[in-house]
């Protein structure tokens, strides 16, 4: 074996290593819940909680909500600025990667602020309000992930001649995006809401303080009350989080082949 | 004389305060097979994404059939395009992609389904129906935007530059094809290219287009024989420059090789002794044969191209270097490099051209 073959694996071991036995400790902790012998009972615990069913399921919605509101913003955003104005380009790239820059916890002051009870629009005063200011920060949140991916499946596919050939067989702007561009960019959308939903299933600081009881939310509650229980969590969640990038994966394979040239 | 079908009157556009379109007029009939023909940023693709209503003129009309169409959206236009790129749909089959337009005129499955099928029997791909874009090759493509171009039975079609993506065979071929089809379905065309062989051999009229403006427009026959530019002359087909001097302007005289000869296209602005440049097709130049040819060159062979049914030989005249194109004779071989020839040229078939 070559020299550098061999140090590309160390490295790769190592760096493996560094992911993998945290998470194997986790895990071999969450399975010890009785003194004597292994088992799964952490999970059933969980699994059978009211508590964690309200949770999981009321994080699902608003992370569906997240991706149909937040898709409906950046995939026509993201096609008006690579067709029309890409002079645009660097102001929105720059937009979209605020939410990485602000801390989470400015941001849900900043809304707390702008939107309780006595604010001229106080979304704060009904649970039906605070869902759906829970939505557009979750959607704010994705914006960074949503938009790159986007922005990611636009550039492969030639967005105007596309458009054009559209246009002209009779085709408003409105079916061009549904009927053309979506279709080819579906696999980069489903990344956007799949890391959108992994986003929204792992989030605390912001459903904590606008008091929604989100997955991120229970599983802080039973860590601080309990000791193998939160192990568990931490595990269903990671599955979570890996089966949506494993669907990523396996979407790809479905997507529209990009026709040949020659 | 019939209306024109469509007419570009005074068309004007620029783009970042660089003007591309130089106020054109053209007037196509009905029907008919039209090229708009120039090099690179000559302005041709603008003119023909103004008539499809991609580009805005910044002042100038486009009449269809007596309207004014410059206001409206493309998709208002009832224009079918074919672009350089296919621009086939590639999350729909070819049947998808034929009937889209179809489709989105509202027209019901059953008659669109023949619609596409007849499309399909029309460019030669029944049976292709359920394949993708990625199946198929570039020609196969191309056909495929064809018929969705087609399909909804346009007042006029655009092609831009079609072919330039294929490889030579297949684009012979194809755009026999697209004039085939074009005759059959008597749909007028504008067609852009670069490639001025494609033009002559397949138009009704040529636009030939230089710097956003027109240099002439007329049959591929009198583009080629009577250019009425210098630019048109060179841009299209091969030239030969001859240097002579106006022996006598009156009598339409000039002397060249030692001799003086009679050419009748020769201006009448000329001066006597002025130096002048005679200008002829390669064609038109023959290894003597001086009972027909009343310019007769003696020279030397400086370079053979034997490019199968045609030798193109490069003369080398002194002062001056001619090229001639010859039939190849297969009792007899090209003369060898460095061989001293006689070349013979009628006068009648020299243009003296101005700028």
């Amino acid at each position: 074996m070559k020299q550098g073959k061999l140090w590309s694996w160390v490295i790769f071991i190592l760096g493996a290593l560094y992911f993998l036995v945290p998470l194997y400790a986790t895990f071999d902790f969450s399975l010890h819940i009785r003194r004597d012998h292994l088992s799964f009972d952490a999970y059933a615990n969980v699994l059978n909680d009211p508590r964690f069913q309200a949770a999981f399921s009321y994080s699902l919605i608003i992370g569906a909500a997240a991706i149909v509101v937040g898709l409906l913003l950046v995939v026509p955003a993201a096609y008006y600025v690579r067709l029309r104005a890409p002079h645009l380009r660097p102001i929105i790239e720059f937009i979209t990667l605020l939410p990485l820059i602000i801390p989470a916890i400015i941001l849900v002051f900043g809304y707390i602020r702008m939107y309780n009870t006595s604010s001229l629009i106080p979304l704060l005063g009904t649970n039906f309000g605070s869902d759906v200011l829970l939505t557009l920060a979750y959607v704010a949140l994705a914006l960074p992930y949503m938009y790159r991916a986007v922005d990611t499946g636009l550039r492969t596919i030639d967005v105007q001649t596309l458009t054009e050939a559209a246009n002209i067989l009779g085709a408003n702007q409105a079916t061009i995006i549904a009927r053309v561009i979506f279709p080819n960019i579906i696999v980069a959308v489903l990344s956007g809401a799949f890391l959108t939903l992994a986003i929204v299933i792992g989030e605390f600081t912001i459903a904590s303080l606008l008091n929604r009881q989100v997955f991120g939310v229970y599983m802080q509650n039973v860590g601080a009350n309990r000791a193998y229980e939160p192990s568990a969590l931490a595990v269903i969640s990671f599955v979570i989080t890996w089966g949506a990038m494993g669907m990523i994966q396996l979407l790809a394979r479905f997507a529209p082949k990009t026709a040949r040239l020659d | 004389m019939a209306e024109e079908f469509l007419r570009i009157d005074k068309l004007v556009k620029s783009f970042g305060g660089i003007p591309v379109v130089k106020g054109v007029d053209l007037g196509f009939n009905k029907g008919e097979f039209v090229s708009l023909l120039g090099p690179s940023g000559c302005g041709k693709t603008t003119i023909l994404r103004m008539i499809a209503g991609f580009e805005r003129p910044d002042s100038g009309r486009i009449v269809v059939e007596g309207n004014d169409i410059a206001h409206l959206q493309p998709n208002q236009r009832k224009i079918g395009m074919v672009f350089q790129a296919y621009a086939l749909f590639p999350n729909m089959n070819v049947a998808e992609n034929v009937g889209f337009g179809l489709k989105i005129a509202g027209m019901p499955r059953p008659q669109r389904e023949a619609r596409v099928e007849e499309m399909l029997k029309l460019i030669g791909l029944s049976g292709y129906d359920k394949r993708f874009p990625f199946e198929l090759s570039g020609g196969q493509q191309q056909r495929v935007a064809l018929a969705r171009a087609l399909a909804p039975s346009p007042r006029m079609l655009l092609l831009d530059e079609p072919l330039s993506a294929l490889d030579a065979k297949i684009r012979v071929s194809l755009r026999e094809q697209i004039r085939e089809i074009q005759r059959e379905l008597g749909i007028t065309t504008v067609f852009v290219t670069h490639d001025q062989e494609e033009a002559l051999s397949i138009s009704d009229r040529i636009v030939v287009l230089n710097a956003g403006s027109v240099e002439q427009f007329g049959q591929p026959f009198e583009i080629y024989n009577r250019p009425q530019t210098k630019f048109v002359a060179t841009f299209v087909g091969q030239l030969n420059t001859l240097n002579a001097t106006v022996a006598n302007a009156g009598q339409k005289t000039v002397t060249v090789g030692g001799a003086t000869v009679t050419i009748p296209s020769l201006p009448a602005t000329l001066r006597d002794g002025e130096a002048v440049a005679l200008t002829m097709r390669p064609e038109a130049v023959s290894l003597a044969d001086g009972a027909t040819r009343d310019i007769v060159l003696d020279g030397k062979v400086a370079e053979v191209h034997f490019l199968g049914s045609v030798i193109r030989l490069k003369v080398d005249l002194g002062d001056n270097a001619i090229s001639l194109d010859t039939f190849n004779d297969q009792r007899t071989p090209p003369p060898p490099h460095g061989a001293p020839v006689r070349i013979g040229i009628a006068s009648s078939d020299v243009l003296v051209l101005g700028n």
